[in-house]
């Protein structure tokens, strides 16, 4: 690790390892930092993702991708099965991936690309001057040094802490935090090509809880609660374990992890002088699926887009830089944060009662492209009244 | 104060993203909870595993 770099990113998942590639392949000097002595683990993801949304990044490959998605099942509360299928050719929508593997991976192309990379190294604080980011300080093993840099991208994750140094409160609201946990369980009886979502007060309140297929037998079976509803005896954990005894009582058990997905608005602005913050630390993932990855990669790509063109132009000052948090606002996943951060707020007020009768209306659904937002288009088509009380938000959903 | 329970916590960093004092800090597999920490108890509501405890001192 040198002493100066265009760009440090901090932080190894997807949002950093994009953008370090990214950086390095515009011709920009950059080193990525990863506090973990390991790049992708601990997992804390329940892995899935559209086939043509990672592809924008990534070419697909065997390696690191688990099983492959032809359809989804939506269980409301009194057990009433939606089904979900695709009429697209080849019928294959999504992915579960192997994180450990696939972040690596992205890491390597990075390092590939030249990017220097560190792990076990951590940023201990900004290094500030008259209130512009200048690098961070940064320790591997007990020693500490100065890294500088003209642009310093913030990709630390859910646990972020370098944008707060910088004077940025990034305190997600307790009840936007979904408390999680998530087994991998295996020698079970599934559709190894179809998730499935369980909805309900009682099942994951103001959350849902998942099955996502990692093989044959084997499945990432998780659950996110909101923190609101998380205390002693009805923690994420609880209400899993519940679930899991009941419906997979013979599995193995062959890996647990926990975390915190955020499901708040973005931050108010993602940038300041000489700083950008991207993928989870920014607060950019989907409000209603609790999905990160592509947004993560979509926000590392485009901090490097705009951190190029203004180094290259001498300014890396917040103004400057503010062409990334218009950029992203603008963009697709922009408006798509903001349309399902309303439904989230609309869905979790639902009793189970709402919530049977929706899923009761198609016992199965047919998408010719499979989003959450054409899944919402084709209930509103079989519940008419849902216009009504989605209120203004209903008019982008025609 | 706030007591974590280290042979609990599996160190996934949801209680540092609720803490309004900015006072947690995950590092690496080890939680650090910092000098500001006001004992407000909310990182203990959120966490998935229950590790966390606001104990008060006699």
């Amino acid at each position: 690790m040198k002493n100066k770099y265009d760009v440090l990113v901090i932080g190894g998942g997807p949002a950093g390892a994009i953008a370090a590639r990214t950086a390095a392949q515009k011709g920009l000097s950059v080193c990525l930092i990863e506090k973990r002595s390991a790049i992708g683990a601990p997992v804390r993801c329940a892995e899935g993702i559209g086939q043509a949304a990672l592809s924008e990044f990534v070419k697909p490959d065997k390696r690191w991708i688990s099983a492959e998605m032809s359809g989804a099942t939506i269980v409301a509360p009194d057990g009433t099965v939606m089904e979900l299928e695709s009429n697209l050719a080849g019928n294959k929508v999504g992915y579960i991936l192997d994180r450990k593997i696939f972040d690596r991976e992205l890491v390597w192309q990075a390092a590939e690309a030249g990017s220097d990379i560190s792990v076990k190294t951590r940023a201990t604080a900004p290094i500030m001057d008259g209130g512009i980011v200048k690098g961070a300080k940064v320790e591997f093993c007990g020693k500490v040094s100065n890294v500088h840099a003209e642009v310093v991208i913030a990709a630390d994750g859910v646990e972020s802490k370098f944008s707060r140094w910088c004077g940025i409160d990034t305190t997600v609201p307790v009840r936007e935090i979904m408390s999680s946990a998530q087994y991998v369980i295996t020698d079970i009886d599934i559709d190894p090509h179809s998730t499935i979502f369980y909805l309900g007060n009682e099942v994951a309140p103001e959350g849902y809880l998942w099955v996502f297929p990692k093989g044959e037998r084997t499945a990432n079976v998780g659950i996110g609660i909101s923190g609101r509803k998380s205390k002693t005896g009805h923690r994420a954990k609880d209400y899993l374990d519940k679930f899991v005894h009941k419906t997979f009582p013979k599995g193995k058990t062959i890996e647990f992890i926990v975390g915190g997905v955020s499901v708040c608005q973005p931050l108010d602005c993602t940038v300041s002088n000489g700083l950008i913050i991207t993928g989870d630390a920014a607060r950019v993932v989907d409000p209603l699926t609790g999905g990160g990855i592509y947004n993560a990669m979509f926000t590392g790509h485009l901090a490097v887009e705009v951190a190029a063109d203004c180094i290259g132009k001498g300014d890396t000052s917040k103004k400057a830089l503010m062409a990334y948090d218009a950029g992203w606002r603008a963009s697709k996943i922009g408006k798509s944060l903001k349309r399902n951060y309303h439904i989230k707020e609309y869905l979790i007020t639902l009793s189970d009662e709402k919530l049977n009768a929706i899923i009761r209306s198609a016992s199965k659904l047919n998408l010719t492209e499979f989003s959450t937002l054409n899944l919402i288009k084709e209930l509103i088509k079989v519940n008419p009244k849902l216009v009504l009380e989605l209120g203004a938000l209903a008019a982008s959903l025609r | 104060m706030l007591k974590v329970h280290r042979d609990i916590c599996g160190y996934c960093g949801c209680c540092v993203s609720v803490c309004p004092e900015g006072a947690l800090e995950l590092i690496d597999a080890y939680l650090c909870v910092e000098k500001n920490c006001t004992s407000c108890g909310i990182c203990a509501k959120v966490c998935p595993l229950g590790a966390l405890e606001v104990v008060h001192e006699k």
